[in-house]
């Protein structure tokens, strides 16, 4: 058995290999490539050198969509993880209709976020029209938009995996918990947490990139006015590679460095959160 | 086991992170590619329908025009026309696109000298085309470098402060009236004294205020950035005796100050909400007789028209040209000109540049093109295939011709099509939005100016 499929395991990959490689190695090595030249549409692309790399740094939008990108991601993963988990602790307790808040807060996730931006920008310039100003008129507006637009749209989400963690507490120990004479916060903080910890790695995960990762919500909602002012990293790639010619090449070079920056955070977050795990 | 699994599901989530690393390589809009079975199964009804048409249009406005157009050729000829329309200001982001597909555009339009310089490894020479011989003025063209001509114009247009003749009326009715008649109204001073008048008197006139909302959304300042910008940097050109600058100084700040601020402070929307504001809104509000003026150009009208409840009628639009404050203003005309230049995609095979070709003379010189373009698209043409009466009856049109064909009046050309870039009019644009909201004063908004001018001039 171990044999023949060794022997046919080649042929089997086959398929699941080519469309990886062609959905996503041969654009990636190409898209680095691209990083290094000049080109107007990608099949008239020349070599440049680390040209584009410098020029990222000739004005300050990058470094200002980063700044702005890292503020907004440690603020959402704070809020998002501390609202889901408060929550999840909340529909785990058997109370009455539990499925249907469940459903109900998971709901905001089904949307597509360009749709999301735009109805939370209706509402929130409906709140600003009472002090005759807008989403656009300050930065601040923005940024604590698109906090309160990712929250509401993530938590449900969120909420689901810490119910399935909490659900998977083996109830021996918190029976034991109990008879030690353990208060709630302590088996909060001492038997719970610990136990979902996988989950918690998972959520901080999926919070960190895809608020780092921002690209939809921040279009509709802000579209990085004012100024350019509340523009993600994606956002501002984005405008850079298509708003600017003669600028594609830098953009895709800021694309590679944003690739590496995500890797770089997601892979550090991963094995320090993954060292806190704990088997039951 | 749990954690296996945990970390495979992380892997395959870092995947997909990974996956987002490289994006914008290969995004493809993909639109409207339905149509591209079409060439081949077409060809083939007479001799000489070979090739196809595919036409990138930059005026949405006249998107189902374009279509109707599209389908009659190819009914008339056999030979397929696609007409693809890029939403609004997206047309280079979506030409950069598509021209990258195998099936590209083989007509797109190039917005004069800086996007020939953009586009001109896409360029084809026009020099020998007959379109380029019916031009009645031959300076309407993009000329290459070399000489040669790269984008021919296919429309002329024109913009000045639209303004409602009864409302007008109605305030030069009424008592102490700063002006008797639009007659008097020839330079700045008396139009601000007209317009803060009127703003003042707004409830007596049933008006929200006099200009329409100063459409400050961020994809909606053209009408700031580059049309009322062009009248300050035209004058500074013509002080320089230049055509073209690599530093501008914007001497003419003020004048722009003196009118963007009337815009501002004389409407019926308080100045923090316009950044919500879209064109679309101005034209609406005009529309209903809300406000009596509104800056834009001739092809608004097609706009005014169409809003529900429409209460302007035909014979009460004009223009009225755009004063600032400058000396000897009182001759000054409305801005006339063109930033649309039709270009002929050279990396496409030759039958469907013929093709593209064939299309345009069959356009701007048959009685079935010709009726199209005065009456369904409503376009003044630069052309000599056009008669006298074979021009567009909308008011705000015939406005224009009056404006053309007045001596006494000095027309504004449209220089701002030596505007650096779009990025440019952007930060331009931005920078109003926030001098609008109270975020910066006047004096930053003109050190942008200056400032990215220079920056993306000298690129």
């Amino acid at each position: 058995m171990q044999k023949t499929l060794k022997k046919y395991f080649p042929i089997f990959v086959l398929p699941t290999l080519i469309a990886f490689a062609f959905a996503f190695i041969v654009p990636f090595v190409m898209g680095v490539y691209l990083s290094f030249c000049s080109f107007r549409t990608i099949t008239n692309a020349q070599f440049t050198g680390i040209g584009n790399y410098i020029r990222i740094f000739e004005d300050k939008d990058f470094l200002n969509a980063l700044w702005f990108t890292v503020r907004f991601t440690v603020l959402s993963i704070l809020t998002i993880n501390v609202f889901s988990f408060t929550l999840a602790l909340a529909l785990t307790r058997k109370i009455r209709g539990t499925n249907l808040f469940r459903t109900v807060f998971f709901m905001p996730n089904l949307i597509g976020g360009i749709i999301l931006g735009y109805i939370w920008q209706q509402m929130i310039n409906a709140v600003l029209l009472k002090y005759e100003t807008t989403l656009v008129a300050d930065a601040t507006y923005g940024f604590w938009g698109l906090v309160i637009l990712m929250n509401w749209q993530m938590i449900g989400y969120m909420m689901i995996i810490y119910v399935a963690g909490l659900q998977n507490v083996p109830s021996d120990l918190l029976e034991a918990a109990r008879i030690d004479g353990a208060n709630g916060w302590q088996t909060l903080f001492k038997v719970k947490l610990p136990m979902v910890m996988p989950s918690v790695t998972i959520c901080l995960f999926l919070t960190l990139s895809n608020s780092f990762k921002l690209f939809d919500q921040n279009l509709a909602l802000t579209a990085g006015a004012p100024s350019k002012r509340t523009a993600m990293l994606a956002l501002d790639i984005y405008n850079t590679f298509y708003g600017r010619s003669g600028y594609e090449g830098v953009g895709q070079a800021k694309a590679v460095l944003f690739f590496l920056i995500v890797a770089a955070i997601a892979l550090g977050q991963l094995v320090l959160t993954r060292r806190r795990e704990v088997e039951a | 086991m749990k954690k296996k699994l945990i970390g495979g599901i992380a892997c395959m989530a870092l995947a997909l992170l990974v996956g987002c690393g490289n994006g914008g390589n290969d995004e493809n809009s993909g639109s409207g590619n339905s149509f591209a079975d079409q060439s081949g199964s077409n060809t083939g009804n007479n001799g000489s329908a070979k090739g196809s048409v595919y036409y990138l249009n930059f005026k949405p406005e006249v998107d189902s025009v374009w279509q109707q157009i599209a389908a009659q050729y190819t009914n008339e000829t056999g030979v397929p026309v696609k007409v693809v329309t890029a939403a609004n200001n997206t047309y280079e982001q979506t030409l950069m696109s598509e021209i990258a597909n195998k099936d590209a555009p083989t007509l797109f339009q190039i917005n004069g000298p800086v996007g020939y310089q953009n586009w001109k490894d896409y360029c084809a020479d026009l020099s020998g085309s007959q379109l380029y011989d019916w031009l009645l003025d031959k300076n309407m063209v993009v000329e290459g470098d070399d000489g040669k001509i790269y984008g021919i114009a296919y429309v002329v247009e024109g913009y000045g402060i639209i303004y409602n003749n009864s409302i007008m009326n109605k305030y030069f009715a009424l008592d102490g009236a700063k002006a008797a008649s639009m007659d008097e109204i020839k330079n700045f001073q008396t139009l601000k004294a007209v317009v803060e008048d009127m703003q003042a008197r707004k409830d007596e006139l049933g008006i929200k205020g006099v200009f329409a909302s100063t459409s400050l959304n961020p994809s909606d300042t053209w009408r700031w950035q580059t049309h009322l910008a062009n009248i300050p940097i035209h004058y500074e050109l013509r002080e320089k005796n230049v055509s073209d600058l690599k530093d501008l100084e914007f001497i003419y700040a003020e004048n722009y100050r003196n009118i963007f601020d009337l815009y501002l402070n004389n409407s019926g929307t308080a100045k923090g909400l316009l950044g919500n504001k879209s064109v679309d809104d101005s034209m609406t509000e005009f529309a209903l007789g809300q406000v009596a003026m509104v800056q834009n150009g001739n092809w608004a009208w097609g706009q005014i028209s169409d809003v529900q409840g429409n209460t302007v009628s035909e014979e009460d639009v004009r223009f009225l040209p755009i004063y600032t404050g400058m000396q000897g203003e009182e001759n000054q005309g409305i801005c006339i000109g063109t930033e649309n230049f039709m270009a002929v995609n050279s990396k496409a095979s030759a039958e469907n540049q013929a093709a593209s070709l064939a299309f345009l003379e069959w356009l701007f010189s048959s009685e079935v093109g010709k009726n199209f373009v005065t009456n369904e698209l409503e376009f003044i043409t630069p052309f000599n295939t056009f008669g006298e009466t074979e021009r567009p009856k909308d008011p705000l049109a015939k406005e224009v011709l009056r404006y053309m064909n007045d001596d006494t009046r000095e027309n504004i050309t449209w220089d701002f099509v030596i505007f650096p870039s779009q990025q440019f009019k952007d930060d331009f644009g931005d920078a109003l939005l926030e001098y609008a909201s109270g975020g910066k004063t006047f004096d930053q908004v003109k050190e942008i100016v200056v400032q990215r001018w220079a920056a993306e001039k000298n690129l």
